[in-house]
């Protein structure tokens, strides 16, 4: 890091306080502007037509009728979209392929799931744009279909690609398949490792698809000129790649797309990729209009997301003093309609918190008759946590130890060895099970039909490409503008950041987030990545404004600019006989900056390396009825490594709430299909996520131990705190009705049935 | 169709609009009106989003027809604030951190102000049956609850 930047020892100012985010007021006065609230003269009304079947071959698809009624500016089928080269770009953690994105944003040759958009509709209202849709002809010839993941990977099963054949796989196999990848991580020897355990437990698990759940519907507005430039306004996690996958899909230059960041109603990894824009801008060139096109909850429900549903089965192998010697996992994701579930970082995550000498972790991206998925807050993490973290806590049942002990004794620390490769370079896991272990509630009593359970997790956290620009304005005041999508709270962060590194008050400055022509790229909000690299960025940038405000002062001063130095808010003179010269504060120097040389500012676009991973460990007290099945949440206590909390409640809010998404995964939320692969649930009334009257209070314990790559110590709050929750909540049903369920969702049926079962035997 | 007329009380001015029979009070505010305060989030009474008040009685608004306005008082989120003065409620909010992306926050409000008109002193788990119909998928909730008993307090004058 820069010599500037504040150091860990020295006491912060606004670090670490809890001030009104700037972004709040609009908030509570409904002034805000999401992607849906945005309208231009002459705007007309986008609406998109989908496939009523699970898989069909489209034979055709007459829209004349569509044009001809009134009102109706223009119709688009994927015919209107350029073709893309089927290639997959960037790391293979998230590699995409054009090819898949544009056939998912406009079905070509085939429907792959209920609700795969087929045309869209431009009209002057939203009752035409709807009629339109009526009159549009497609000929569709069913296919059969196949939802179910293992169902998916049969060697009769439907395909969904008459030519796909599983990448990762040597010789590649001769025949196609729905197995997009295959990925193995290994080290090790686990076939030694379980021949030398004492004990071994293997378990097999399956979850459901589950939504992100966002309250906001997308929404976006697209105005698009004859010469080829355009505006978008959208609600989204990250406005560059809205750009870049627009123009990309519509064959434009990056250039000529400007897209305006719209308040984003939730995200949670759902609004990373792009649906609705490309659509609509392309309508906008049609018509020579604005075109706005906002998604309903069903179309949300059927055609966005949701994270994938898996079948996994997971084998661990430990000595009688409860060392872990080997480890096995086999990891099948269900990627939707198109390649890129989340495997890859299950496959990794899965066993990361711990030491483990031999292991080998399996993954198949499998697709299937679903939307596809997109990433849902730790993509994959907690799905492969939920079951190894349910197999830990049944060894630890086995060989009699305590669940916390046995996952202290196994604890990853720097310089532990992941299975994929670099060794672990950052503390932090034990210190999560030790908060559990040190809080009381670890050892309050529990009455009957109750239990209690733990669970710990591990997410890579992220850096990367990231820009912002601290200005000094007339009156001495800071403008700070970041390009990163404010989800939770980053521009009080970056603003408290800014704050802390000019020695000034958080009420001097103001943080925005700006669009994609006034700031550097700056890569999405998501991976838990915004405080790190962002906050790096703001930093630096306010360092460079710190050395300018230094050599402004000097030059005031007629001195050397090495006699200047800023501390607590002002240039200071630090040669012989310093109280020579009073300290010139913010204001005192941009009031002379135009003799000084003119506008104080500056501009840093970092690649940010060394982010440190987040580890949690969680608590979970339920109460389970037994003649209803119906689990009743206690107690939740969740301790994460944030490394440090720039602003407390932003990040216990993070954490209750990513806790409170597990709660749902673990007890209610699934997609429910049926024969015919419909979707029954596409609605927040069948689709239960967690009201208020379903929780107690979320108990969110800070750990924080500091990531020195980062000048005031962050690690990331947004995901790590997600992935232990569902094994959390399943391991205290375990416990208090004395068996093991093994599927997600645990609703009340299921749990009846489990209690039922044991009854009878 | 001819469009309807209809005169109402909205945020305590008067008001007059022209609706198509089918079009819901929510797209009478936001797409005739110009008020976005008032969100959709499922559009079919599920989320509590686009909670208003009509005649003081909480509803969603996405489930009630714009010419059902008529001769009513309407109160959105966009009246909350007396003038640039913030409701208890708003405020609790922001000092709570009771909001992350904000899009539930206007409906949430609308809702708790409701709760506090009839039942001034709620516990825990009065409000957090009474929210329930409200959803937020960002916080957990812990916070909201905090907000709402604390601005409860404040407003009891205690």
């Amino acid at each position: 890091m820069d010599a500037k930047t504040i150091k860990q020892e020295e006491v912060l100012k606004v670090v670490g306080t809890r001030p009104v985010r700037p972004d709040g007021v609009p908030k509570v006065t409904g002034l805000a502007r999401y992607g849906a609230d945005f309208a231009l003269p002459g705007m007309l009304w986008g609406d998109i037509l989908r496939s009523p079947h699970a898989h069909a071959r489209i034979r055709g698809i007459d829209t004349s009728k569509a044009r001809a009624l009134p009102g109706v500016k223009a119709v688009i089928t994927s015919a209107d979209f350029p073709e893309q080269k089927y290639e997959f770009l960037g790391p293979e953690r998230v590699a995409i392929n054009f090819w898949h994105m544009t056939r998912n944003i406009m079905a070509r040759e085939k429907v792959l799931y209920e609700g795969h958009a087929v045309a869209a509709v431009a009209a002057i209202n939203k009752a035409v744009a709807s009629e339109a849709l009526r009159l549009i002809e497609v000929d569709y010839e069913p296919l059969p279909h196949v939802i179910d993941v293992d169902a998916a990977m049969q060697p009769d099963a439907p395909l969904l690609f008459e030519d796909m054949i599983t990448r990762g796989v040597e010789p590649a196999p001769a025949r196609p398949s729905n197995v997009s990848k295959r990925i193995e991580f290994k080290l090790g020897d686990t076939e030694a490792g379980f021949a030398a355990a004492d004990e071994i437990v293997e378990l097999s698990f399956k979850t459901a698809p589950v939504h992100q759940g966002y309250i906001e519907p997308h929404g976006c507005l697209a105005r698009f000129d004859a010469d080829g430039q355009g505006e978008i306004w959208a609600s989204s996690q990250g406005h560059f790649v809205v750009r870049a996958y627009t123009a990309r899909l519509l064959d434009m230059n990056i250039g000529d797309v400007l897209v305006h960041p719209a308040e984003i109603g939730g995200g949670f990894g759902g609004k990373t990729v792009v649906y609705i824009e490309p659509v609509a801008a392309l309508l906008s060139r049609k018509t020579g209009h604005p075109v706005k096109i906002v998604m309903s909850r069903e179309d949300v429900f059927k055609a966005t997301g949701p994270t994938s549903g898996s079948s996994m089965t997971v084998k661990i192998g430990v000595k009688k003093n409860g060392k872990i010697v080997a480890a096995d996992g086999v990891f099948k994701f269900q990627a939707g309609a198109f390649p890129g579930s989340p495997v890859m970082n299950a496959t990794m995550c899965g066993f990361a918190p711990y030491d483990i000498p031999n292991v080998r972790s399996v993954g198949y991206d499998v697709v299937c008759n679903r939307p596809k998925s997109a990433a849902y807050r730790a993509p994959g993490s907690p799905i492969s946590a939920y079951a190894v973290e349910s197999t830990m806590d049944a060894v630890a049942a086995r060989i009699g130890l305590d669940p916390l002990q046995f996952r202290l004794m196994n604890a990853a620390k720097a310089g532990t060895q992941t299975a994929w490769g670099p060794k672990h370079a950052h503390d932090g896991y034990a210190e999560t099970v030790k908060a559990l272990l040190d809080h009381p509630a670890y050892a309050a009593p529990l009455a009957k039909n109750q239990g209690r359970g733990v669970a710990s997790g591990f997410w890579f956290n992220n850096g990367g490409e990231s820009s912002a620009t601290v200005h000094i304005t007339e009156d001495g005041s800071v403008a700070v503008a970041t390009g990163s999508m404010d989800i939770g709270g980053s521009r009080a962060s970056m603003a408290m950041m800014a704050a802390e590194t000019l020695g000034v008050a958080y009420d001097q400055v103001r943080a925005i987030v700006a669009d994609t022509a006034s700031i550097g790229y700056t890569h999405v909000t998501g991976g838990s990545r915004v405080t790190f690299a962002t906050g790096i960025a703001v930093v630096e940038a306010c360092n460079k404004v710190i050395d300018e405000l230094c050599a402004r002062a000097a030059m005031i001063w007629n001195v050397g600019k090495g006699e200047v130095v800023w501390e607590q808010g002002c240039a200071r003179f630090s040669g012989q006989d310093s109280g020579k010269f009073e300290p010139l504060s913010l204001k005192a120097i941009a009031a002379k900056r135009a003799v000084t040389g003119g506008p104080i500012g500056a501009e840093v676009s970092v690649n940010a390396g060394g982010a440190a991973p987040g580890f949690a460990s969680e608590l979970c007290d339920v109460e389970v009825d037994p003649e209803t099945g119906s689990v009743k949440i206690l107690r939740f206590i969740v301790a994460q490594d944030v490394g440090r909390a720039i602003h407390p409640s932003y990040v216990e809010g993070q954490m209750q709430g990513g806790v409170v998404q597990g709660i749902g995964w673990a007890l209610n939320e699934e997609y429910i299909y049926d024969a015919a692969g419909h979707l029954l649930n596409a609605g927040f009334l069948d689709y239960r996520v967690p009201v208020a009257s379903d929780l107690p209070m979320i108990e969110a314990v800070l750990v924080e131990v500091p990531n020195p790559n980062h000048p005031f110590g962050v690690k990331g709050a947004g995901e790590a705190n997600i992935v232990p929750s569902m094994a959390a909540v399943a391991n205290a049903v375990a416990n208090a009705i004395g068996r093991r369920l093994t599927e997600l969702p645990m609703s009340p049926p299921k749990v009846l049935a489990a209690i039922d079962s044991g009854r009878r035997g | 169709m001819a469009k309807h007329h209809v005169s109402a009380t909205l945020n305590g001015n008067a008001v007059e609009y022209l609706c198509e029979t089918g079009q819901t009070l929510l797209e009478v505010l936001r797409d005739e009106l110009q008020l976005t305060g008032t969100k959709e989030g499922c559009g079919t009474g599920d989320c509590g989003a686009c909670s208003v008040t009509v005649d003081g009685r909480l509803v969603c608004s996405c489930l009630v027809l714009g010419v059902e306005a008529q001769g009513k008082k309407i109160e959105t989120i966009e009246g909350m604030a007396e003038g640039a003065s913030l409701h208890p409620l708003q405020r609790k909010f922001l000092e709570h951190a009771a909001l992350q992306c904000g899009v539930c926050t206007p409906g949430i409000l609308i809702a708790a102000r409701a709760l506090l008109a009839r039942n001034p002193d709620p516990t825990e788990e009065e409000v957090r049956f009474w929210l329930a119909g409200n959803l937020c998928r960002c916080t957990g909730y812990n916070k909201i609850i905090d907000a709402v008993l604390d601005a409860a307090r404040e407003m009891r004058g205690n």
